[in-house]
């Protein structure tokens, strides 16, 4: 009965083999060139500064950026869906200040850490619930959102606090021994238990791969029956939170609270992004890629800081350069792939 | 037997928008096993009943049942939940992902709340199988795909979710003829397995090619359900533009208009060849001779616009030739057009032609000053006189020049419209719908002026859904179908009914 078995199959274009792995490659060439990028530098490094060449500079990567990576882990879902959250720098800087104050006030550090994440989760998701109903570009709601949680630090106090609790100066000077007189901090891991759970749910859960198809074409995710709505309420509140846990890390780290704090890590986290592969119009990108251009932000760093000549300004004259470099790399890409 | 039930049916539907009433007390039923098309023109309401049965828009009133159970949708996934699938004509799939997520995004098999990849890709090699699509790679990249394996994918996704219901919106429109046939045939192996096909085409052979009934769309009213094989090609398109047989023949011939002299020796202002761009038109051979009105006639959607949009450069011809003068030439802008003294009148005055919140003056003053450059500005007194000009000679009112343009009657806007191509003297006028929406007043005035350019030597081509006005002003008449030019009548007491005759038959 069914006419199935006269159907002629449908002549496809087939590109060639070598076509085709271009463009399957071409997915992850952005990446790939980081990754590039990144051993490059070690390289260099290494020969201009023997001391370069050890486990514990390539570890101390980490440790001194767990908070920009736990940022960045916020930023890819964001920018993946084709957004941007301005807010994340004023969030952490909000989260050191209320920490710093409540914990002076005696404060249980438990109940502390649970309260910020309560702050920047809720934060983000107001800014993501007025993003999908007033339908307003992401860029003006969060940018009203850094300028509110700026704010509220400066009505905190306009000085530092200084941190002694006990459990956040342990959480500073611990240190995890590894194999081979290495260490890393506890922050580290949790950073890196964050970017596995992120991975794990960009790739392999419905909500992952709606954060990508809305990326891919907003309108289309709609038709599709998605629930393009939650999603991205979801992704400002999850960046909310990833701002609320880098704040305790950076506290962690810093061991104050001060208003001024983390000025701009917005952009270093946006920059991370970037160079590691996302596509600022969304849809497609790697985590891990993000966890890459943190790690060439920090050796950028590392290298101003081994010179000991040049300013500090040079990293953000280096981070410029290279920005600018990936973007009209992605765009090459994309012109290649379509 | 017993009565069958359809697998929808939509009674009464209204749906408002500000200042419009899209549709209107419309009924609508689809049957299990059948390829139902739905006709009518543009802005005739297809697309609004598409939403509505989508779930994209919520209707004021009426019913929606499916499978006999009463439904209302808000959104898409409300809609797709009951078994309704759609593919549009611009693919709504994400580019950005493999073939097989855009098949299964949403419904991925899930293993412990983690998405099990092997499963999505023997799922999406099934479904490919069952439509012999086996060749497509799951694994590629959906932009890697052209329009027309893209669409089948996305007909695969609906196969997917095992939709009763597949609702094509204007699938053939970026195919070539290879393309329609393949997608014809899966269409209508869904059809027998019982799936019911809503179609909708600009594209009349198509049309009468794929379905077994069609519903008729006018003004957003429904005009009636007919079965395909008893309705003739004329009598869909006297449902579709509103207008009966008797009327239409009645109605005035091409009133006498002194043909231009276009004899042998006469070089034409535009000669194009084989013109036409691929997704919008093909085909089209059309010469324009200095003091000729040449008009285009053809449905709403047929692709009258896309031609003229080619001539003034407005999209790029990638195929075919066309020369200017007898040189030969590409027209890559609208600026080259201009350079070359053609001028375009868009159909939309509003959105592409005026700008509502500057004086007549400004206006009529823009499109020459363009053409000058911005640096060498018009001296007031020349723009005064120019702007005097015109306005006696168009009759523009009220006669003030520093009236808003918005505060006009569209007869008036047109004519200011009208007024700022002819400040630039241009050789070849095409103009786009000059009398819609407009009184009979102006019309006849416009129609008037028109005669009057050619009569001075202009070339004009002049586009108008009514048939009676193209056929009064024009010299020929160039037919457009299905987006290709199909026949070239000259003008000697063609009647309208003639023209539709060439419309209704195939081509020639």
């Amino acid at each position: 009965m069914s006419p199935l078995s006269t159907l002629t199959p449908l002549t496809v274009k087939k590109p060639s083999p070598a076509r085709n792995r271009l463009r399957g490659g071409a997915r992850y060439a952005p990446t790939l060139a980081t990754v590039g990028l990144f051993i490059a530098m070690f390289a260099v490094g290494a020969g201009m500064y023997p001391s370069f060449l050890s486990g514990q500079v390539f570890l101390n990567l980490f440790i001194d950026n767990t908070f920009l990576i736990v940022l960045a882990v916020g930023m890819t879902f964001v920018i993946l869906t084709g957004g941007i959250d301005l807010s994340v720098g004023a969030v952490v800087a909000l989260s050191m200040m209320v920490s710093a104050t409540l914990l002076q006030q005696g404060w249980n550090p438990g109940a502390v850490i649970v309260l910020v994440l309560l702050i920047g989760g809720g934060l983000g998701l107001l800014m993501g619930l007025i993003i999908q109903y007033f339908d307003i570009q992401p860029f003006i709601v969060t940018l009203a959102g850094m300028f509110l949680a700026r704010g509220l630090c400066y009505v905190i106090s306009l000085d530092s606090i200084p941190v002694t609790e006990a459990f956040f100066t342990g959480m500073a000077q611990a240190q995890i021994p590894l194999p081979g007189d290495l260490f890393v901090s506890p922050g580290v891991l949790l950073a890196l238990g964050i970017v596995a759970v992120a991975f794990f749910v960009l790739h392999h859960t419905r909500f992952g791969r709606t954060v990508y198809a809305i990326g891919g074409n907003e309108h289309s995710a709609m038709l599709m029956g998605l629930p393009v709505k939650a999603t991205k309420i979801l992704v400002y509140a999850l960046s909310g939170l990833c701002s609320a846990i880098a704040g305790i890390l950076f506290s962690f780290y810093s061991l104050s609270g001060y208003s001024l704090a983390a000025q701009g890590m917005e952009l270093d986290a946006i920059a991370a992004v970037v160079i590691g592969g996302t596509l600022l119009t969304g849809g497609t990108g790697y985590v891990l890629g993000s966890v890459v251009g943190v790690l060439v932000l920090g050796i950028v760093q590392t290298f101003i800081a081994y010179d000991g000549t040049l300013s500090s300004w040079w990293t953000k004259i280096v981070i410029g350069g290279l920005l600018l470099v990936f973007i009209l790399l992605q765009r090459l890409f994309a012109r290649k792939a379509g | 037997m017993n009565e069958i039930v359809p697998v929808v049916e939509m009674t009464d539907i209204a749906i408002g928008f500000p200042g419009v009433k899209a549709l209107d007390g419309v009924d609508f039923r689809l049957f299990q096993g059948e390829v139902h098309a739905l006709m009518g023109e543009n802005g005739a309401g297809k697309s609004t009943l598409i939403k509505a049965l989508t779930g994209v828009y919520t209707i004021d009133s009426g019913t929606i049942t499916v499978l006999g159970e009463p439904k209302r949708f808000s959104t898409p996934g409300e809609s797709q939940a009951a078994g309704i699938s759609t593919v549009y004509q611009e693919v709504n799939l994400c580019p950005n992902l493999t073939v097989e997520e855009n098949v299964l995004l949403g419904r991925e098999p899930r293993r412990r709340g983690s998405i099990d990849w092997k499963g999505v890709r023997s799922r999406t090699r099934e479904v490919l199988a069952e439509l012999q699509l086996d060749h497509i790679d799951p694994g590629s990249l959906l932009s890697t795909h052209s329009i027309a394996i893209q669409q089948l994918i996305a007909i695969a996704r609906s196969v997917e979710i095992n939709a009763k219901v597949l609702i094509l919106d204007e699938p053939t429109s970026s195919l070539d003829a290879d393309e329609v046939n393949q997608l014809f045939r899966v269409i209508r192996d869904l059809r027998d397995r019982g799936v019911a096909i809503l179609f909708v085409s600009h594209f009349l052979e198509q049309v009468y090619e794929i379905s077994d009934r069609m519903t008729v769309l006018r003004n957003g009213k429904l005009v009636g359900e007919y079965m395909t094989r008893d309705l003739t090609r004329m009598s869909l398109i006297s449902k579709m533009i509103g207008k009966d047989m008797e009327a239409l023949t009645e109605l005035d011939q091409a009133s006498a208009r002194t043909r231009a002299s276009n004899g042998a020796g006469v070089t034409p202002f535009v000669e194009a060849k084989g013109l036409g761009r691929k997704g919008s038109v093909s085909n089209v051979d059309l010469s324009i001779y200095p003091g000729e009105v040449v008009g285009l006639a053809g449905l709403l959607g047929a692709g009258r616009t896309e031609i003229a949009r080619l001539f003034f450069g407005a999209d790029r011809a990638d195929e075919g030739t066309i020369k200017v003068k007898g040189a030969g030439q590409k027209i890559r802008s609208p600026r080259a057009a201009i350079d070359k003294r053609i001028g375009f009148c868009s159909e939309d005055r509003k959105e592409e032609g005026l700008i509502g919140d500057l004086t007549v003056r400004d206006n009529l003053v823009l499109a020459m000053q363009a053409s000058k450059g911005w640096a060498r500005r018009i001296p007031r007194r020349v723009q005064d006189e120019l702007v005097a000009e015109y306005i006696e000679a168009l009759d523009i009112r009220p006669a003030n020049p520093d009236a808003l343009i918005r505060n006009l009657s569209g007869g008036n806007q047109q004519k200011v419209l009208l007024a700022r191509w002819l400040v630039t003297h241009p050789e070849l006028l095409i103009l786009d719908e000059p009398t819609r929406g407009i009184d009979i007043g102006a019309k006849t005035q416009i129609q008037k002026l028109v005669n009057k350019l050619a009569a001075d030597g202009m070339s004009i081509l002049f586009i108008s859904s009514e048939l009676e006005e193209v056929l009064r002003v024009s010299d020929r008449v160039a037919v457009i179908k299905d987006r290709a030019m199909v026949a070239e009548i000259n003008n000697d007491g063609v009647s309208v009914e003639d023209v539709m005759t060439v419309i209704a038959g195939g081509a020639q």
